[in-house]
């Protein structure tokens, strides 16, 4: 036997648990006020929410997926995505798709179940939140797909779980992009946890970033729980597929300190004390010890922001609750693009026998 | 030749799937176009329908039409998920920001002599896919018109080509970049005693049957469904307020087929004009066989004179 083909995966963090650089700074890692930019934007991620996991508990929102604990990977990938590329999310990352401009009310609108809130006022081009697993890795390689053929210098970026990994629409992706060479990079964000069945239930492989080697790509682990990591990691396969050179697979390992969602009691599966373990491990202090430590930071400012972002959010629930629910016209509206004469009989029911608007 | 026109007058045309390139599709319905429109604008695709299916969703919500070839109908399964949970929401889920103006073609049905899985013609589990239209010709030049049409819709449309058209009709087409509408049904034949209403390939059996009724001194109207969702009622109405009779012709299973939704619209909204049973000519609500029997299976040209002879019993 001869050996004619071999695969190492690497795996990358640069700052430690503790906020301590474990290797060299990027440039935008230098730069104080770029990491003010992104702690920022992790507090706010955090304090929204809490807020909207609250909302739900006080039967304000529907069952809503918290993404307690991603806030390195989703702010991450949002520093380093461009404003022209395309997010094709799962249902979590509200740190990314706030970067890219999505707001808070537009989040809570479409979690309190209304399509309204899917009608980013930006992005325009970014994919709603996907809630089939896997699909949207398909959807992120067809828009690569037309980058290239329209010859347009931008990238699709999809997110997919662990769990989504054992879809069989996310290998037909990974090898859709390789075999074409597609301007797209696909983050696994491994939290450990598909509602109840742990990682090693999904799959026997060593990695979940091996998974790009039958398809003939690279594929990279990330530390999800550094921003820094993350933002360069899928900086770099950003570029690379910018540049026409295909696309990458990027596992970020972080950990669900959440339930799955407001529906899931994750005590019932998994033992408090990985829990425990995991928050010593979680994305914020790292960040927030990296920046007392350079001296940028202190408690006061700490405590102005936390109460920033409460305002924010606050202003962000008002406007949501404040919205009334939609007219049943709402639902023939937008199916096709002209209203097929046999469906008006339909609307006209609906329009008799709705709940009037103004019900909430 | 309908690929081709679109091609030539929108650039954001593109055509996909298995097969299509080099070779140009099994059926020669892409022919000559990856020469005329290079690698980029015609590609063959991995070997995977849900791949075919997600990736023009991708390409369609970022400035291209797919028009994307599944090589059987019975192979389109894997790219359903695709088809309902994205493509036929996309444009309502986002309230009109993104849009899938796809097309899906797929050859439809059975009678030639065929393997296994490449007779199918399952078209009622698509139909019932709200905010997808389903198109199935009756004849080249109306492939030629509705194909136009359904590329140029900005909404996903399946398009079921019948593989008995492909190999028993031959038709001059004019390629002049006419279009024909969809969500209508085509008058095929007019007629005053009874209305039969059929799609696809069944149109030829249809003819044969009324033709030989005409003989028998009853003079039917057949109308081509054409478009199977959403249904074009009125018109089906129109003609059997006219008749008082209508009898059903369909390939596929009869169980939950289109068949039963036009008997029930019918019911519903013309019944008192009815001066007879509704009847139903339908294939089997069995699996289609193998080729041996698959003429026996599709319903013929004797089932069909013999179910509207029982709307004068």
């Amino acid at each position: 036997m001869t050996t004619v083909a071999e695969f190492k995966i690497q795996y990358r963090q640069i700052l430690g648990p503790q906020g301590e650089a474990v290797a060299p700074l990027p440039q935008f890692a230098q730069d104080a006020a770029e990491v003010l930019r992104m702690y920022r934007a992790m507090t706010l991620v955090r304090v929204f929410d809490a807020k909207a996991v609250n909302l739900q508990r006080t039967g304000q929102l529907g069952t809503y997926p918290s993404s307690l604990g991603h806030e390195a990977a989703h702010v991450g990938i949002g520093a380093a995505m461009r404003p022209e590329d395309v997010l094709a999310p799962v249902y979590r990352e509200f740190g990314t798709q706030l970067m890219r401009g999505v707001t808070m009310t537009e989040i809570l609108t479409y979690w309190g179940g209304d399509e309204r809130g899917n009608d980013f006022a930006v992005p325009r081009q970014d994919f709603a939140w996907c809630v089939p697993i896997a699909t949207q890795t398909l959807h992120a390689a067809g828009a690569a797909m037309a980058f290239k053929v329209l010859k347009q210098p931008r990238c699709a970026l999809a997110y997919i779980g662990d769990g989504g990994t054992s879809e069989g629409a996310f290998y037909e992706a990974l090898n859709l992009a390789g075999a074409r060479a597609l301007p797209v990079v696909f983050v696994i964000v491994n939290n450990g946890w598909a509602i109840s069945v742990p990682v090693a239930l999904q799959t026997a492989a060593r990695t979940l970033a091996q998974k790009a080697v039958a398809a003939g790509i690279p594929g990279v682990q990330v530390d999800g729980n550094d921003v820094f990591a993350v933002r360069e990691v899928v900086g770099a396969a950003l570029e690379t597929a910018r540049r026409g050179a295909g696309p990458t697979l990027i596992e970020a390992l972080t950990y669900r300190l959440s339930d799955h969602t407001t529906a899931d009691d994750a005590s019932r599966y998994r033992s408090g004390q990985e829990v425990k373990d995991a928050w010593a491990l979680e994305p914020l202090i790292r960040i927030r010890k990296f920046l007392l430590t350079a001296g940028v930071w202190d408690a006061a400012m700490e405590q102005a922001l936390l109460e920033e972002c409460a305002l924010k959010v606050d202003a962000a629930v008002t406007e949501y609750l404040g919205q009334a629910k939609p007219p049943t016209d709402a639902m023939f509206e937008h199916l096709f693009a002209a209203l097929p004469a046999r469906l008006r009989e339909q609307r006209l029911i609906a329009r008799k026998y709705g709940a009037k608007a103004s019900d909430h | 030749m309908a690929h081709g026109w679109e091609m030539q007058h929108d650039a954001n045309v593109v055509v996909i799937g298995q097969d299509v390139g080099v070779n140009g599709g099994v059926f020669r319905a892409t022919a000559g176009l990856q020469e005329r429109f290079g690698k980029e604008r015609v590609q063959d695709t991995p070997l995977a329908e849900a791949t075919i299916a997600g990736m023009s969703v991708g390409m369609a919500t970022h400035g291209l039409k797919p028009v994307a070839e599944i090589q059987f109908m019975g192979f389109l399964y894997p790219a359903l998920d695709q088809i309902v949970n994205h493509m036929s929401r996309m444009r309502n889920r986002t309230r009109g920001r993104l849009s899938c103006p796809v097309v899906i073609r797929m050859p439809h049905g059975g009678g030639i002599h065929a393997p296994e899985h490449h007779s199918e013609s399952t078209e009622t589990m698509l139909c019932h896919i709200p905010g997808i239209r389903v198109v199935c010709p009756s004849s080249p030049q109306r492939a030629y018109g509705l194909l136009l049409a359904a590329i140029r819709d900005p909404d996903p449309v399946m398009f079921l080509e019948p593989v008995r058209l492909y190999r028993a009709m031959r038709q001059d087409v004019s390629d002049d970049g006419q279009a024909l509408p969809l969500d209508v049904c085509f008058t095929l034949r007019e007629g005053s005693d009874v209305t039969v209403v059929t799609w696809g390939a069944m149109t030829l059996e249809t003819l044969r049957a009324v033709a030989e009724l005409d003989k028998r001194g009853i003079s039917a109207e057949v109308i081509d469904l054409a478009t199977l969702s959403p249904i074009d009622i009125d018109t089906i109405l129109e003609s059997v307020a006219k008749t008082g009779r209508l009898v059903i012709v369909h390939e596929a299973a009869r169980n939950v087929g289109v068949g039963a939704e036009i008997a029930a619209l019918v019911a519903e909204h013309g019944l008192f004009d009815l001066q007879a049973p509704i009847q139903r000519v339908a294939g089997f609500d069995t699996i289609m066989p193998l080729f041996k029997l698959e003429h026996d299976y599709i319903p013929s040209a004797q089932r069909i004179i013999d179910a509207v002879e029982r709307t004068f019993d």
